[in-house]
Formats: structure tokens, C-alpha cells, sequence
């Protein structure tokens, strides 16, 4: 008995490393001081009735961008340790299956698990506030999207310690992630934790497009909406089309695995290629998803900080829906080097080279928002101007690997991780960083301290020229991605030596910042005023944080920068109207399904990990029970009284100091 | 003044970087931009032609980026002019649509002309006949097979200059990709197909190739030696080589075919068709129905 549990907990728990054991021991600890803390100040019921069951956007979008901070750690770790191993040659730091695993997870946890929420957060603490909403459109459906993304992610993160992490790249290429090369079940829980998490962002995507065309406040026309919710809207028309192809690929890849099917095996008739094409009609578009957004903060910062009217809005709004439209039509320029032919290799980049004309424009439309503006350096707007060079001659490079041609040279070589990492980096992080600093005195009330941000952004800018500048060189000289060391000969040691120090000069940003919050928290000065920076649209022009319900009474649009124009109205003593009267607010009330029924999910892919039919079907019938109970529960909103709305606004405009 | 020096410093910036390559003998490393063979040549060349196009958009921006934040920063005693309401200039608007479109149609003809041009599989323009060398990606090493002077190599491939090489190219492993960045890129080795991939080496020397697209484990020691000799060097070799090396038999291909880094290695003779059968054991016309495992003991026991 004792030997056969010996034997299964050989298996089950990933032996043999010191690393994983250190993590396996902080993990308990954590875990056991967490569990602490919550029972000794008795806070259980405060978790479950305010975050767990909450449908509040604001607090959704909290937990997203608290979740995405724990994985851009995690990920980011990842990327010390690989670079820790690359940092000299023939260094043998990290064993090549070792290796392999960690260059896996971190580009999975990088875009699907820290870009992905951290966007769906601004989504959600942004968006209607934007638009003048009390809330999206489906309120339960959104706090669904957020715990499935939360199981997926933690399903994905578990293979850390059981199992075996995923070792096939960030896009599981087969054959290579097929059963014959690939057995562990690491495979299994990246296709599991990417499903779960899936089905999540497909439903946030269907969630903010029926939000922003059907929630908008009174008088808001679609051309009068800020750039934000516009980037939204494109990001989410992709990801609508796009996670479809993803969810049936990798459940074609899982029949592959799990049932003995030959879509994409070497064997029996399979085609790996089909695969490649798949992936990656969801993975370009991706891409595009995650950096839309980024720009439309942008277009906010810019316009708020140059205190001027965004430059060429129709312009900008036109350049993102054929960005977006695009998107879906460059696939195969990741892989012109798998013989598809002169015709389609000719028509791919064709494509690929379209999107940097709406792209160019857009950052045109930036540059002539400030100028002849009055430009200050906030550290929001620090942000966007370190991304506009960096994202430019990211953008050129990507430009040069379109050249079909000459990318048989660059393909997989270090000049493409320098590329990929120049623009999400340069385009996405620095996106959601500017996006939120502008937005977090909104979300909770106070500014973070300048002085430590403006560290930060330093510390960041110049780790990411030291760490990404050195690898096109790099590329040049031959090196190619996923190799886990390399020999003296090849004189590479140089440039990666000064990568690692950029790596490790952004890993010192990423304490600094996390340093800022600690500091701001502590050193707390309160925001009164609603409007810190003295901002131009909806969301500035209600308290901060903003109460329950929004906006107490709902506003009339009648501009594009509707707040900005209501304080030169104020100004010039022509106040509107006297705000018409309250109204009770019809109000969606909190539910624990989405939190168990998630967590059934994370059962049943627990499940199909390990092929535990009895762990399957018990999760995939608390799913269905989940989704039974809801249908037939019809006390789901409720009415905020008129008298409390009073209370709630005297509260926040009489704090004492 | 101060904006001039920037912009002046700015500039030299990429000097002092080309300064320190050349003078310190880095360009040598960079195997990309140090062509040895016409197919290198023609993609070096594009990828010079296609950042300095890129670059008369990108530099401006860069400078202009650079003029408007300085001239339009808040401060006291600013003269810049300040016109928040400014949004609109169909002028402006369509001169930034205008240039992009137009840097972006010129590269586009030279990408479309490139890309028929340099079609891996379209023969050499050479009045030698073509050599073929087949290539296959085998769990973590190179072989290569010599259909005409009867040999066969392990992680080293050697071939007269001046004649283009016809590289077959397939894979008993996963996906990899092969390459020899300085004579010319890549092209994906895959099971169940031979992909065609002409190269040439103008010149006598020894370069280096590796496998460029991961395939596991010991991926990272697939690098092989290339080399490219004169005429009756090659030759001599070959006769070397059938003089004193071992035979490669289907049971050794099935023994080096094991997952496992290989050192080099060279065999005076391999099994007749033993590249067709690996590229066609895996395609599906011939195996419909059949487990790989069926497929190896069928084929071995011929």
C-alpha cells in the first residue's frame, strides 16, 4: 500500500529539482499564512460576499489586474531564469528540459494569462464608466468570465508542481506536442487551462461589444464615444471571430491526445500543418486583440496631457477597424519558410505590410494631438511617450520581417524574439502600465506616487533597450529562439551577457513598482476632487471611487469630450441645467455560481489531465447543475431606494479630512 | 539650443555603434549580413534595401517626436503656440495616409519581385549541373544522403563551391528547420514530405548550420559543420570516405534515428531508398489505417 502511494506521488508531484521544491515549500507557507490572516481578522465572509460573488464591473476588473500583477510575476520570473541561463555560454544553470518548460510558460502566461486580464480589467473598470453605463451588459456572464479565466489559470500554473509543466513552446506546434513525442501530462494542462480560460475571454469579448453599442448613455452617437471604448470594440470584434478557431483547435489537438485521433499526428493520415495554420488564424489576430486597446488608451492619455482635442478622431477609428479587419488576413506570414509557394507568400506579406499604413497614421494622429498642445509629463504620459519611439521601431522591424524573402533569414532566430518582445513590450505593456496609472485614482481614490513612477519608467525603458536591442544583433549573428545554451565559438556571449542585465533591470522595475503601490498605499493623500488630472471624458466626472451604481443620475451627451466641455461650460458660468431627479437604480445582485461553477470546470480539466472519468463527469455535471440552478433562479436584480442613492452621495462628498 | 545637440547626439549614436563593429572585427559574427553564396547575397541585400526605405519614414518621426514634445512642453514663458480646439486637417490627414502608403507600395513591388525571385525550390541560375544532397532531421542530429556519389554524413555537410546544391529536405522527427544562415534561409524539414531548397557557396570555407526550429531535448546540439571545397577536394573526400567508413544499414539508420545528439559522423554507403522511405512512410496515401509502429516493421523487413 505504502509503495504503491509512494509510487503515485512520484508521479504526480514534479520531483528532482531544488527549484521547484524551494517553490513548493514559499507555496505552502503562502498558502498557510494567507488562510491565517483571512481567519484570524475574520474576513471570510468579506471575501465571499464582496469579491467572490461580486458582479460589480469595478471590483471584476480589480480582480483581473490583481491576477495579471501575480502572473506578469510569474512570467517574469520565467524570463529571469531563462536569461540567467543564457547569460554565458555552455552554462549549466537550468537542464534543457528544464529549460523547455519555462520558455513554454512563460510565453503562455505572458499574453493568455497576464496581457489578457490585465486588458479585460481596463475593459471593465473603464468601460462603462466611459460610456455612461451603470454597469455591462450581461453583469453575471462577466463575473463567469472572470473565474473561468481564474480556474484556467490556475489549472495552467498547477503543473508547476503537479505533473509536469507543458514543454512544446507557447503554441504547442505538433507533431512535437503530440502524444508520440509528447506523453507527460504537461501537454494536457496547457490545452485545458487555455480552454477553460478560452471559453471565458470569448464571452467577455461578446459581452463589451453588446455593452458599448446598446449601454451607451443618452446622446453618446457612436461617433461621439471616446477612442477607448472604440479600441475595445475592435479588440473585441476579434476576439469574437478569433477564439472560436482556438477553442477548436486545441480540442482537435486534445481528441488527438485523448482519443486516439490522427487530425494533426504524424501517423494515420494526420497533418501537422493544418495545426500551424489554425493556431495561428487565432494567434495573429492575438496579437492585434491585445494591442488595440493599448492604443485607444493612448488616444486618451495623449489627449488629456496635451490638453487638446485628439487629433483626426474619424481617422483613428477607421485605422483600428482595418486594423482589426487585417488581422485575420496575415496568418501565414509565420511561416513563410514551410514551402507554401511564391503566390501565397507574395499575398501574405502584401497583407502583413498594409497594416503598417492604418498603423502610421494612427501615430501620426498621436504626435499632432500634442502638438501645439500644452504638454505635461504626469507619468501617464511618460508612458506614452516612451512607447511612441519604441513601438515605431518595433513596428519597422516588423516591417523588415515582412519582406518574404529576406525573412527566410530572420525566421526563428533571435531577430523575431526581439521583434515580438520590442512591440508587445513597447505596445502592450506600456499600454496597460500608462493605462493604469491614468485610471488607478479612479479605481481606488488616490494617485500612486509620481517620484517612485517615474523610477519605474526609467528603470523599465532602459532595461528593455539593454535587454531586446542586443537580441537583433543576435539574430543577426544566427542565433536561433529556444536553444538552451550555446557554445564560445559562435561570439554570442557579449550581447546576451547585456541582454540579461536589461532583463534583470526590468525585473528590478517591476520590485519598484510594486514598491510605488506599497508606498502610495501607506502614504495615503486622498483624491477629492474626482478628476486628478484634469480629465476630458464620462468616467472623471464622478467621484472617486466610483460608488456602486455609477453615475447617480445618468448623463446627456452632447460632445465628444463631453466632461471637458461641461467644465468650459462651468467656467464660463453657463452650468447646465439643474441635474434632473433621482430615480431608484435597477441594480443585477451578487452570485456565488460563477465562482462554483468555475470551479467545477477546474475539476473536470483537472480531470482530462490526468483521464480520471470519475473527476470529468462530476465536474462537467456541477457545470451543468450550476447552469441549471441559474436558469431557473429568478431573483437576480434588485433596486437601489432613492433615499439611499441621497446617503451614498452625501457619504462621498462629506468625508471628513 | 539644446534640441539641435540632442538631435545631433542622436545621430551619432548609430556611428559610434558601426565604429566599434567594424573596428573590434564583429562583423564577422554577424553570419546574416556576411554572404557566401548568391541565395544570402540577394536576402542580405533585401533586408539592407528594405530598412533604409523603412528608416526615410522612421527617422523623421523619430526627430519629430523628439521637436514636438520639447517645443510643446507646459512651461512658463512658453511662445509655442496653444490651439486646444485643433483637431482636424484633411491636408495633414492625408499627407500621413499618403507616405506610408507610398514607402509601403515601393517595398511591396521589391517584396513580390523577391519572393518569385527567390523561391526556394527554383533552380539556381549556373551553367554546373545541380548536386542533390538529401537532408534528413532526425531526434537530434542531421543526415545527410549523397544519391549520386553514394555516401552519407552525420551533422557535417560537404560540397564543391561554385555549384548549386539541391537540398531535399524531410524529417523523421518533429518539425525542424534547416539552415545555413551564410548561404541563404531556412526551410522547414517535415515527416511525410520533401521540401526543395537550392544553395550555393561562391567560395571555398567553412560555415556552420543549424537546426531553427525546436524539436526538444537535445535541440540545442544540432548545429552542423558546412563546408565548401574545391572540385577535386570533394571528390577526394568522397573516395575517402567509401575507402574507410562504415556502411549505414536500415538497422543503423533505425539505431541513429534513436533520440539522441550524435557527434559527427560519415558512412562509404546507405541503404537504396532509404530517403523515399522516410518521407514516404509517413504520407498518408500509403499507410491509411496502420499505426506508425506497423508501418517501421513492415518497411525494415523488406
Amino acid at each position: 500500500m505504502w509503495e504503491k502511494v509512494k509510487s503515485f506521488a512520484s508521479d504526480f508531484f514534479v520531483t528532482g529539482d531544488p527549484l521547484i521544491y524551494g517553490a513548493d515549500v514559499s507555496i505552502v507557507l503562502a498558502a498557510i499564512s494567507i488562510v491565517f490572516v483571512m481567519t484570524y481578522f475574520k474576513k471570510w465572509g468579506w471575501l465571499w460576499r464582496e469579491w467572490l460573488t461580486s458582479v460589480d464591473h469595478k471590483k471584476i476588473g480589480i480582480m483581473y489586474i490583481l491576477a495579471s500583477f501575480l502572473m506578469l510575476f510569474r512570467g517574469g520570473v520565467d524570463a529571469l531564469l531563462m536569461r540567467a541561463q543564457l547569460v554565458v555560454p555552455e552554462m549549466e544553470f537550468l537542464t534543457p528540459d528544464h529549460y523547455n518548460q519555462i520558455f513554454t510558460t512563460h510565453g503562455v502566461i505572458m499574453i493568455l494569462f497576464m496581457a489578457m486580464p490585465f486588458m479585460f480589467g481596463l475593459f471593465n473598470v473603464i468601460v462603462p464608466l466611459q460610456i455612461g453605463a451603470r454597469d455591462v451588459a450581461f453583469p453575471f456572464l462577466n463575473a463567469l468570465s472572470f473565474w473561468l479565466f481564474f480556474s484556467g489559470a490556475m489549472l495552467f500554473n498547477l503543473s508547476f508542481v503537479i505533473g509536469g509543466s507543458p514543454d512544446a513552446g507557447w503554441l504547442a506546434y505538433p507533431p512535437y506536442s503530440g502524444l508520440m513525442h509528447n506523453p507527460g501530462p504537461g501537454q494536457d494542462f496547457y490545452i485545458w487551462g487555455i480552454q477553460i480560460s478560452g471559453i471565458g475571454s470569448l464571452m467577455t469579448g461578446i459581452n463589451f461589444i453588446v455593452t458599448i453599442l446598446k449601454m451607451r448613455a443618452p446622446g453618446m452617437k457612436l461617433m461621439k464615444m471616446p477612442m477607448f471604448p472604440w479600441s475595445v470594440l475592435s479588440s473585441c470584434i476579434a476576439i469574437i471571430f478569433s477564439f472560436p478557431i482556438l477553442t477548436a483547435t486545441l480540442a482537435l489537438l486534445f481528441l488527438d491526445r485523448y482519443a486516439g485521433a490522427h487530425f494533426f499526428t504524424l501517423d494515420g493520415g494526420g497533418n501537422p500543418m493544418m495545426y500551424i495554420n489554425l493556431i495561428w488564424m487565432w494567434g495573429h489576430p492575438e496579437v492585434y486583440i491585445i494591442v488595440l486597446p493599448a492604443f485607444g488608451i493612448f488616444s486618451e492619455i495623449v489627449s488629456t496631457f496635451a490638453k487638446k482635442k485628439l487629433f483626426g478622431y474619424k481617422s483613428m477609428v477607421y485605422a483600428m477597424m482595418i486594423i482589426s479587419i487585417l488581422s485575420f488576413l496575415v496568418w501565414a506570414h509565420h511561416f513563410f519558410t514551410m514551402g507554401s509557394g511564391a503566390d501565397v507568400n507574395a499575398f501574405f506579406a502584401l497583407t502583413t505590410m498594409l497594416i503598417a499604413i492604418p498603423t502610421g497614421a494612427k501615430v501620426f494622429n498621436w504626435l499632432f494631438t500634442m502638438f501645439r498642445g500644452k504638454i505635461t509629463f504626469e507619468t501617464p504620459m511618460l508612458w506614452t511617450i516612451g512607447f511612441i519611439p519604441c513601438f515605431v521601431t518595433g513596428g519597422m522591424t516588423g516591417v523588415l520581417l515582412s519582406v518574404a524573402p529576406a525573412d527566410f533569414q530572420f525566421h526563428n532566430s533571435y531577430f523575431l524574439v526581439a521583434h515580438f518582445h520590442h512591440v508587445i513590450i513597447g505596445g502592450v505593456v506600456f499600454g496597460y502600465f500608462a493605462g493604469l496609472y491614468y485610471w488607478w485614482p479612479k479605481l481606488f481614490g488616490f494617485k500612486l506616487h509620481e517620484r517612485i513612477g517615474k523610477w519605474a519608467f526609467w528603470l523599465w525603458n532602459i532595461g528593455f533597450y539593454l535587454c531586446f536591442m542586443p537580441q537583433y544583433a543576435l539574430g543577426l549573428m544566427g542565433m536561433t529562439r529556444r536553444v538552451a545554451t550555446y557554445g564560445w565559438d559562435k561570439g554570442w556571449w557579449e550581447m546576451n551577457l547585456v541582454s540579461t542585465i536589461g532583463a534583470g533591470l526590468m525585473g528590478i522595475a517591476f520590485v519598484v513598482q510594486v514598491w510605488q503601490i506599497v508606498y502610495s498605499v501607506k502614504h495615503l493623500r486622498k483624491d477629492r476632487t474626482g478628476d486628478p488630472w484634469n480629465g476630458r471624458t464620462l468616467e472623471w466626472s464622478i467621484p472617486s471611487p466610483a460608488p456602486l451604481y455609477n453615475f447617480a443620475t445618468l448623463p446627456q451627451v452632447t460632445a465628444q469630450d463631453e466632461w471637458w466641455e461641461e467644465k468650459l461650460l462651468r467656467d464660463n458660468g453657463q452650468s447646465s441645467s439643474v441635474p434632473p431627479a433621482l430615480e431608484p437604480i435597477h441594480m443585477p445582485k451578487n452570485s456565488g455560481i460563477p465562482f462554483v461553477m468555475s470551479m467545477f470546470w477546474f475539476a473536470a480539466g483537472f480531470g482530462f489531465v490526468f483521464q480520471w472519468l470519475w473527476l470529468i463527469i462530476a465536474g462537467l455535471v456541477g457545470v451543468a447543475v450550476c447552469m441549471l440552478v441559474h436558469s431557473f433562479n429568478y431573483d437576480n436584480d434588485y433596486y437601489i431606494s432613492v433615499d439611499e442613492i441621497k446617503r451614498t452621495e452625501a457619504a462621498i462628498r462629506e468625508v471628513p479630512n | 539650443m539644446k534640441a539641435s545637440k540632442a538631435v545631433r547626439w542622436a545621430a551619432s549614436l548609430p556611428m559610434l555603434l558601426l565604429l566599434i563593429l567594424t573596428t573590434t572585427g564583429c562583423t564577422e559574427k554577424f553570419v546574416v549580413l556576411d554572404p557566401k553564396g548568391p541565395i544570402a547575397e540577394q536576402q542580405r541585400d533585401l533586408i539592407i534595401i528594405s530598412t533604409v526605405l523603412t528608416s526615410i519614414v522612421i527617422v523623421p518621426v523619430l526627430i519629430l517626436t523628439a521637436i514636438i514634445i520639447w517645443r510643446y512642453r507646459d512651461r512658463k514663458g512658453r511662445k509655442a503656440k496653444y490651439t486646444p480646439g485643433w483637431e482636424h486637417s484633411t491636408k495633414l490627414e492625408v499627407i500621413w495616409w499618403g507616405i506610408p502608403i507610398v514607402i509601403i507600395t515601393i517595398l511591396a513591388i521589391i517584396t513580390v519581385k523577391g519572393t518569385y525571385a527567390l523561391e526556394p525550390s527554383k533552380p539556381l541560375v549556373s551553367d554546373k549541373k545541380p548536386m542533390t544532397i538529401q537532408v534528413t532531421s532526425l531526434d537530434w542530429k542531421w543526415l545527410f544522403q549523397y544519391p549520386e556519389q553514394g555516401i552519407a554524413t552525420v551533422n557535417y555537410v560537404k560540397f564543391p563551391e561554385d555549384v548549386p546544391i539541391r537540398f531535399e529536405i524531410t524529417a523523421d522527427s518533429p518539425m525542424n528547420s534547416f539552415w545555413i544562415p551564410q548561404l541563404g534561409g531556412q526551410m522547414y524539414a517535415m515527416s511525410g514530405m520533401a521540401m526543395t531548397l537550392y544553395l550555393q557557396a561562391d567560395e571555398q570555407g567553412a560555415y556552420w548550420g543549424s537546426g531553427a526550429n525546436f524539436t526538444g531535448k537535445d535541440f540545442t546540439k544540432m548545429y552542423f559543420d558546412v563546408h565548401a571545397a574545391p572540385q577535386d577536394e570533394f571528390e577526394q573526400w568522397v573516395s575517402e570516405v567509401k575507402a574507410s567508413s562504415p556502411v549505414l544499414t536500415l538497422d543503423g539508420y533505425k539505431r541513429l534515428s534513436e533520440p539522441a545528439a550524435s557527434d559527427i559522423r560519415t558512412f562509404s554507403a546507405f541503404p537504396e531508398g532509404l530517403f523515399e522511405m522516410t518521407v514516404t512512410k509517413y504520407a498518408s496515401s500509403h499507410n491509411h489505417g496502420l499505426s506508425w509502429e506497423d508501418i517501421q516493421k513492415v518497411q525494415i523487413e523488406e
